[in-house]
């Protein structure tokens, strides 16, 4: 949920409530000021109707409220004392409505002479019905009103507001640590974020420079590495053409070579790995990869035949997509070759192209670990002679080029790469 | 035949030194620009191995040289930084080759010989070696005895062996030559053997006076019968 839509909601919740609270409270405070002023009026016509009763000779019967708005009839002393002034609410028919409606009723007891009198006086009262309709009507419309006003208030201060924290997270989001970009952050006028870019922009500036100083340092560690090893290679190949070494010798000598041309060769899969990663590799062509799939598989025929493992390829589809051609090569050389290293029974491996993927399957009993499986230095222990950078190069390559590299289990390993459907 | 080695590394220097000596040539040596321009200027040379990066400046500044005063000697850029850019300045400056370090002696040879092929500076563009001769821009190898059917790779295997003769040819080498770098660390290249095996007896077939020998299990070693 947006941050404008979070508080809103808020605001809507407690307005709700306190509207509602609001209401009632009202509602009863109304009423209650309406009943007090009516039995104030009420109060003040029974003392003019006793007062006038009082002031003329005869008592003036009045049995039906009839056009007026007393009656007034005697009763006897006995029901008479103790009877003490009660208001009331009755109904009462109106002829313009033509129905029964709430009146508020005075009754009161007077005394002329011997004889006792009962007062009953009316007045026509608000209707509690209509008072809570139109109240509640109006409630419903100050609360809209409100939210509406808070909504539009949130979209239009608020969001002018948040401005720069809006442009911060977009940059954020956009901001990725391999582009070597700096990420620019515009000015506030508010504190709060003028400090939270200034935070970000340290946190970035740092990171950014440990991020260059860390890949610098590979790049020259594996660049300085280079000579003195190519150097002890090609010493130790000079050594061995000499004659007169004892084959236990020469086998030392060998074993050293190997050794060294193992490091020389994780040495230059570091260093093709940073230059991936520092898009070193700008030029592009088209690459058919039905056709590279065909010539990498045949380069590694005598290897095939060797180990006894057929490749199948299912060429569904033309494959065509637009990639660095070395990197291409490499990208489907790594997971051939993988395919092929780690085929342990003479299985059948298969490759399937569509248009969109390409897919190797290799047999295979137990699903490895997609994330252990590109992530670097990932070794299997019978297999000395792997660099473990080969599929952190594979996936270096296709996050180069936007391509979805992803390892599922089915009885099979299956490597697939998803190509983009744009080119 | 004359080659000059630009190579500031000491070491390096050294190493490529020994190997062509012991094919016969006459090796000079220059570990900076200065001195190697003042060589170029002065002597002719058939072949010029180039390091790019030397203290005193880029090795470009040698092709540079040899292009305005139109020489012709054959030049294979030695680089460590196997980057595409130096090779494709280095080809377009009048490079003939590039070879990136670290590289088998075996190769630096292989690469040496085929430029002065190339070059004709040899006098024949092709590859003698007893009583076989190698064709290698037709890929026919042959004898008085016929001529040998092989496929390209054991025609790359003999050529190789060839121009190394006399020589220990690592099978991580050969591998890396003929099968390509992305070979490497498969299986300890068991599967280069069945390919000898085969070549061994197309050899036998055309009566070749070379004997293809296995050395220490580590290699092979072409030579004269």
């Amino acid at each position: 949920m947006k941050l404008l839509n979070y508080t809103s909601k808020y605001f809507a919740f407690l307005l709700f409530f306190v509207l509602t609270g609001w209401a009632v409270i009202f509602y009863f405070q109304m009423l209650d000021e309406i009943y007090d002023s009516m039995d104030d009026g009420l109060e003040n016509q029974k003392m003019l109707v006793i007062r006038n009763s009082k002031q003329q000779d005869a008592i003036n019967i009045k049995p039906e409220f009839g056009d007026g708005y007393y009656t007034l009839y005697s009763i006897s002393e006995r029901s008479a004392l103790g009877f003490k002034d009660s208001y009331r609410d009755t109904l009462m028919y109106m002829q313009n409505e033509k129905d029964y409606e709430p009146v508020r009723l005075l009754e009161s007891v007077f005394k002329k002479g011997d004889e006792y009198y009962k007062v009953k006086i009316i007045t026509s009262m608000v209707e509690e019905d209509d008072l809570i309709e139109d109240l509640l009507f109006s409630i419903i419309w100050l609360y809209l009103g409100l939210i509406f006003s808070i909504i539009i208030l949130n979209n239009l201060i608020l969001k002018k507001v948040w401005n720069p924290f809006y442009k911060l997270i977009g940059n954020l989001r956009k901001f990725k640590i391999e582009n070597d970009t700096e990420i620019e952050l515009p000015d506030s006028k508010i504190e709060e974020f003028n400090i939270l870019n200034e935070n970000i922009q340290t946190l970035i500036s740092k990171s950014v420079k440990s991020y260059r100083s860390q890949k610098q340092f590979i790049e020259n560690a594996s660049h300085e590495l280079q000579t003195p090893i190519a150097i002890s290679i090609n010493k130790l190949e000079l050594l061995l053409e000499d004659n007169g070494l004892e084959e236990s010798q020469a086998n030392r000598i060998i074993s050293v070579i190997e050794n060294l041309e193992r490091l020389s060769r994780f040495n230059q899969s570091l260093l093709l790995l940073s230059k991936i990663e520092n898009k070193q590799f700008p030029n592009v062509d088209e690459i058919n990869f039905n056709e590279l799939t065909q010539s990498i598989v045949a380069d590694f025929e005598d290897l095939l035949i060797h180990r006894n493992i057929e490749i199948e390829i299912e060429s569904i589809d033309e494959l065509n997509f637009s990639i660095n051609p070395d990197l291409a090569q490499i990208l489907l050389t790594n997971l051939i070759k993988n395919a092929i290293l780690h085929n342990a029974d003479s299985g059948k491996i298969k490759i399937r192209i569509t248009s969109g993927k390409w897919q190797i399957s290799n047999p295979g009993k137990i699903a490895l670990i997609e994330k252990d499986l590109f992530a670097r230095f990932q070794k299997v222990k019978d297999n000395s002679h792997s660099s473990g950078l080969g599929l952190a190069i594979s996936r270096a390559i296709a996050e180069l080029y936007q391509l979805e590299l992803s390892y599922t289990f089915g009885d099979a390993h299956i490597f697939k790469i998803d190509f983009p459907q744009h080119k | 035949m004359k080659i000059l080695i630009i190579e500031d590394e000491k070491d390096m220097l050294q190493n490529m030194q020994e190997t062509l000596v012991k094919e016969n040539y006459l090796v000079e040596t220059a570990s900076d620009l200065n001195a190697a321009i003042s060589k170029v200027g002065v002597y002719d040379y058939d072949c010029i191995l180039l390091d790019i990066n030397l203290p005193d400046g880029s090795g470009m500044e040698i092709l540079n040289f040899l292009k305005e005063n139109e020489k012709t000697e054959g030049v294979i850029i030695v680089s460590a930084r196997n980057s595409v850019d130096d090779r494709i300045t280095g080809l377009n400056t009048g490079a003939d080759d590039y070879i990136a370090k670290p590289f088998h002696m075996a190769e630096l040879n292989a690469r040496v010989k085929a430029l002065l092929r190339r070059k004709k500076f040899d006098g024949s563009e092709l590859l003698k070696i007893g009583n076989i001769s190698i064709d290698t821009e037709k890929h026919i190898a042959q004898t008085g005895y016929g001529e040998m059917e092989l496929n390209r790779k054991e025609f790359d295997i003999l050529t190789y062996l060839a121009t190394n003769q006399n020589r220990l040819v690592s099978k991580s080498a050969l591998a890396e030559h003929v099968w390509g770098d992305h070979i490497d660390q498969a299986d300890s290249f068991e599967f280069i053997y069945s390919q000898i095996k085969n070549l061994r007896k197309k050899l036998k077939d055309v009566r070749a006076e070379v004997e293809i020998k296995a050395v220490y299990g580590i290699g092979y070693k072409l030579t004269l019968t």
